[in-house]
């Protein structure tokens, strides 16, 4: 899909409402990534959230946006079976030749681009956190932020978002409109998503997570408040993010943003009643986390066809995502020994190739639903086939230039003493039984 | 395993791009698609089965 990057002043100011709505997305994560995490790491989380979004933003300042462009820029194409293929974007660096004064009526705002990418790359990068809080190092953190927004995010964003081949399949090779996401539940989630599975694996689980007889132990989140308020804020930022994104990559009209708003609402509203339900007739009770996780795997869910499908349709994306996201966090515990605290592996990796297969399925496009449906599906096979060996192969090759998981010393001690040299909550004294231990 | 994981994630993308490049009709695409992504899970299951430890090898302690 082609947007039309010729916008007028109305369209950019309600863009900039939006994306001025959007970082509450990454505030609500990081409040249920230091809720889940235990209270002798609660401060390292917040900090590593900060962290994250800083060496995001500047990363994607240097190179980060050069490589993702915006339809129509500059790119580098490879011929393959008398196709062009643009494989990545050829934009200036450090953000030169992006226009500083207000551009004319009718222009292209490459600034607003550039303003989604900063945005959307600093939430993508959040999502790692999730998975491997309490025992990833500030610095690897940094470090593979800066791996996550100088290439992996841009190359996928550029595919999806900046014209590239995957966007194009549409235009080569008839397949619907091509590969469509407007909120991104493919470049930033399920990018985000893969790259938590990936560092997972990498860091291994939490000491004493698993018995010697690989029998997982529960090890409770600290701060159900701090969750789900943190799941009421990121449903404001996803609004903002739906709404930009659509206006900016799938030329949507701000007269259909009551529409995503609505949509946006339902799915995250029926994942979440979806997920505890399941975990109420799984446990007994339903269970709080999981219905967190829901609730952020339906907004995460509806991201990609937000703008494209009736809320009925959505209303569907959203309970089957709420059923997916509770098995496929019981299935990474038990059964494959992912340690995954956060849950971000399902919110966002699961959550966002369905959301990405939704929109062949439900959504309402003028080209043929077949040929979307596999436009949507050679964009998952590329999400598993070649955004997951990617990012693991990058934070591998970092793991052994700088080791990521934490000593075994700071794992007993905690994140926030060894790495910060002081508690997030000095003043309780039931916290500070954490340290002793 | 690992690296059998690891090429078969890769391989089942190549086939996915293959599919795309060989041949035009909805069908044969859409099957040479599917097998892609069998290639992937499958890819994808020997992956995760070799980043289980061994268990003589987990943590021992509790949790705190």
């Amino acid at each position: 899909m082609t947007p039309d990057l010729r916008f007028s002043e109305i369209q950019t100011a309600v863009c900039i409402f939006f994306l001025l709505l959007a970082p509450l997305a990454g505030c609500g994560l990081a409040l249920i990534d230091a809720g889940l995490g235990r209270s002798r790491n609660a401060a390292h989380a917040m900090m590593a959230a900060l962290c994250v979004l800083a060496v995001a933003a500047c990363v994607w300042f240097v190179c980060g946006r050069a490589f993702m462009e915006y339809p129509g820029g500059i790119a580098y194409f490879l011929t393959l079976g008398a196709k062009p293929w643009d494989w990545i974007g050829a934009g200036r660096w450090f953000f030169s030749g992006l226009p500083m004064s207000t551009p004319p009526p009718g222009s292209p705002g490459a600034f607003l681009f550039a303003w989604f990418g900063i945005v959307a790359v600093g939430l993508a990068g959040l999502i790692p956190l999730g998975s491997s809080s309490d025992r990833w190092r500030l610095g690897a953190i940094c470090a593979s932020t800066a791996l996550l927004a100088g290439l992996t995010f841009p190359l996928f964003a550029h595919w999806t978002w900046g014209g590239g081949w995957l966007a194009r399949l549409g235009a080569n090779f008839g397949l619907g409109h091509g590969y469509i996401d407007a909120g991104g539940a493919g470049p930033i989630h399920a990018v985000g998503g893969l790259t938590a599975l990936a560092v997972a694996w990498i860091v291994g689980p939490r000491r004493g997570k698993y018995t010697a007889e690989g029998m997982p132990m529960a090890v409770p989140g600290h701060n159900a408040v701090l969750v789900l308020f943190g799941c009421i804020v990121a449903f404001v930022g996803w609004l903002g993010l739906n709404s930009a994104g659509a206006m900016l990559f799938a030329g949507v009209e701000p007269g259909r943003a009551p529409l995503i708003a609505v949509n946006t609402l339902l799915c995250a509203s029926s994942a979440a009643l979806m997920a505890a339900v399941v975990t109420k007739l799984r446990f007994g009770k339903p269970d709080a986390s999981l219905t967190a996780n829901g609730w952020v795997g339906g907004l995460v869910a509806g991201s990609a066809a937000c703008a494209f499908v009736p809320p009925a349709a959505v209303l569907i994306v959203g309970l089957i995502a709420g059923a997916l996201i509770p098995f496929s966090v019981e299935l990474l515990d038990l059964r494959l020994e992912v340690d995954d605290p956060g849950g971000a592996i399902s919110v966002h990796a699961v959550g966002g190739i369905w959301g990405v297969l939704a929109v062949g399925l439900f959504g309402r496009l003028e080209a043929g639903a077949a040929g979307q449906l596999m436009a949507q599906t050679v964009g998952i096979a590329t999400l598993i086939g070649f955004v997951l060996p990617l990012t693991y192969g990058l934070n591998w090759l970092l793991n052994l230039a700088m080791p990521q998981r934490v000593s075994l010393e700071g794992d007993r001690q905690g994140m926030d003493l060894h790495e910060l040299g002081a508690g997030a909550y000095p003043e309780f004294m039931t916290h500070n039984d954490d340290f002793s231990r | 395993m690992k690296i059998a994981g690891f090429l078969l994630l890769l391989a089942g993308w190549a086939l996915a791009l293959a599919a795309l490049v060989l041949l035009a009709p909805a069908g044969p695409r859409g099957a040479f698609l599917s097998a892609a992504l069998a290639v992937e899970v499958l890819g994808l299951v020997l992956f995760a089965r070799a980043h289980i430890l061994p268990k003589q090898i987990l943590p021992r302690e509790d949790v705190n």
